[in-house]
């Protein structure tokens, strides 16, 4: 930060122009470079930290044009194949499948669950106060752990919740042992674990609407189910997207969960992209092949983000549009 | 009336099954780790509490094979670096992104956003061969630097936004009284935006104790975090459920403290100061 000197003014700060008054005594000007520069001196700093992460990813992308392994520390080039081999593995669509099924399947309950317990807690009954106070309980347990947590409780034999279900005539559920009942219940871990995320965003939207839509809705006679549809959904979209963008873009990559509750099994039921990158790279030690499934999910990834992210820019600024008029 | 009273027991039942399916599983970990060994397998809710599985797990010693204390403290000593680390850099740098636009200012503060949503594993397997040769794995500067990827985007972002909302009247009246840029930044803007600072600290805090991957892969045993050693005690053939769930418990204790001191500034920073409340 060299360039910041006693003699500079707010010039550069934004609205101000280049009208401030330099104080007596400071007559020498900072050059015009150094200021310009300054900004970027700021920020590169945070960057580069980060972006030592980047250099990484880089060399990541390099080796995924070998075969580097464990086996061949001494790595011919491949070109493409890696990928070429990826795309034509049942294995990998099976992930593919498997991952969006988890992403779609998880952000979908979240999304309804969140949405719905924000609107009976926005409702202010004496439990309803009692009880938002621990709604953001599970979301500060590591996944991890919640994921231990629950496998305990899913046992077939010993766990709690068989005992449970068992005056029901339902004692034996299987829960991780089948291939659709492991899915089912690493999303269900999921669901627990962020549903207090879409909750807290949806109840903070629902906290700072407009009081006199309503209120109009109301003297008009409007029913529920027609408010909450014309109303509250609408002015609420913004926030609740913004939940589901986190949500979605997280679940694609959800790796804790999934390795503490099922490690992938039964058989490769569970196996979604990340845990099948970590098996090829860390287990097999198969390192270029790995990192290349995880380019290939980090371009899906970063894809959807642009898009999304675009895309709830301009709905904040259409909500910001409505509200000033 | 009739009616409002229907409605807020509707409300109140639906809200009740909710919350059974939150907290039951926190409910149920805590009877586990209270259970003796002689009654895990054979009682459910009806046994005889004791501590002592807290005691075995907080004893100091390895415990079936994990020295769950030492990991307790690599996972204080490594959030705490992250975050001391990212304030030190990102707070200069949302203030930058926030006071100036310039050219790219947008771009570089999404690729800053970008590394938050980048799947893990994208950077943590080249990272294993390098850290390798660096001599970085398994050592706490290695896995501070690599948390950088949770905790600078978070900080950064926030802390702009807060940096944002503040006017820069009083920064512009220091600066005519001839504070320097720094000065200003230091004895006016930072203190204005503590309580700010504050929240996203602990937050980062959070989300980096909670982490799990990046020392799953760039630890072994010096400086894996609690989050990898909870785990293990489910390794093994007499797995020992109540003391997983007096580790599980054990080490979700900082964070559910720190969530509680910070709950009217969750939603700035849980949404990456996107939404605010």
């Amino acid at each position: 930060m060299a360039s910041v000197t006693k003699t500079e003014t707010a010039a550069a700060g934004p609205g101000t122009g280049g009208a401030g008054r330099r104080p007596a005594g400071g007559p020498r000007r900072i050059p015009r470079w150094r200021r310009s520069a300054r900004p970027y001196l700021l920020i590169i700093p945070a960057l580069l930290l980060t972006g030592g992460i980047l250099y990484p990813f880089g060399l990541g992308l390099f080796y995924t044009l070998f075969d580097y392994s464990a086996g061949k520390p001494q790595p011919d080039m491949v070109g493409l194949d890696n990928y070429l081999t990826i795309f034509g593995q049942d294995a990998f669509w099976r992930s593919a499948l498997v991952t969006a099924l988890y992403a779609v399947g998880a952000t979908a309950v979240e999304l309804v669950l969140g949405v719905g317990v924000a609107l009976l807690l926005n409702r202010s009954t004496r439990l309803g106060r009692v009880l938002e106070k621990v709604l953001i309980l599970p979301l500060m347990i590591a996944p991890v752990i919640a994921a231990i947590m629950w496998k305990l409780m899913l046992q077939p034999s010993v766990g709690v919740l068989n005992y449970l279900l068992r005056p029901f005539g339902l004692g034996d559920v299987q829960w991780t042992d089948t291939p659709t009942g492991a899915l089912l219940s690493s999303i269900t871990v999921d669901v627990w674990v962020y549903t207090p995320f879409v909750a807290i965003l949806a109840l903070a939207g629902l906290r700072s609407l407009p009081r006199s839509p309503f209120e109009a809705a109301a003297v008009d006679g409007a029913g529920w189910w027609f408010t909450f549809r014309k109303l509250t959904l609408p002015m609420l979209w913004p926030y609740v997207l913004v939940a589901v963008i986190f949500r979605f873009m997280d679940s694609l990559k959800v790796f804790d969960i999934i390795y503490a509750l099922t490690e992938g099994g039964p058989g490769d039921s569970t196996v979604v992209l990340q845990i099948r990158a970590y098996l090829e790279a860390i287990r097999f030690q198969r390192y270029s092949f790995g990192i290349s499934y995880m380019i290939i999910l980090w371009a899906v990834v970063y894809l959807m983000s642009m898009v999304l992210v675009r895309y709830l820019g301009r709905v904040q600024s259409r909500a910001a549009g409505v509200s000033t008029k | 009336m009739n009616k409002d009273r229907l409605t807020g027991i509707a409300v109140n039942a639906g809200l009740v099954v909710y919350f059974v399916f939150a907290l039951f599983p926190v409910a149920w970990m805590l009877i586990l780790s209270l259970k003796p060994d002689n009654q895990l397998f054979n009682t459910y809710f009806s046994f005889s509490p004791t501590l002592d599985s807290y005691r075995t797990v907080l004893g100091g010693g390895e415990v079936e094979g994990v020295p769950f204390v030492r990991f307790f403290v690599n996972s204080l000593v490594v959030s705490i670096g992250a975050v001391a680390l990212s304030l030190l850099i990102g707070l200069p740098a949302a203030y930058a992104a926030a006071r100036w636009k310039f050219r790219g200012s947008e771009n570089l503060m999404f690729t800053l956003l970008s590394f938050r949503f980048a799947p893990e594993l994208t950077v943590i397997i080249p990272l294993f061969v390098l850290y390798q040769q660096l001599g970085l794995f398994d050592t706490y500067v290695g896995v501070i630097w690599v948390l950088q990827l949770v905790t600078m985007p978070l900080i950064v972002w926030i802390m702009r936004s807060y940096f944002t909302d503040l006017s820069p009247e009083l920064e512009q009246a220091a600066l005519l009284d001839g504070y320097s840029r720094t000065r200003a930044f230091v004895k006016i803007a930072l203190p204005l935006v503590k309580p700010g600072i504050a929240a996203v600290s602990l937050l980062a805090f959070i989300f980096a104790w909670n982490n799990f991957v990046f020392p799953l892969i760039l630890t072994s045993s010096n400086a894996q975090t609690v989050t990898v050693g909870a785990l293990s005690f489910l390794g093994g053939d007499r797995p020992k459920y109540n003391l997983t769930a007096a580790a599980a418990l054990v080490s979700a204790v900082p964070p559910l403290v720190l969530a509680l001191t910070i709950q009217r500034y969750l939603v700035r920073g849980l949404s990456f100061g996107a939404v605010k409340s």
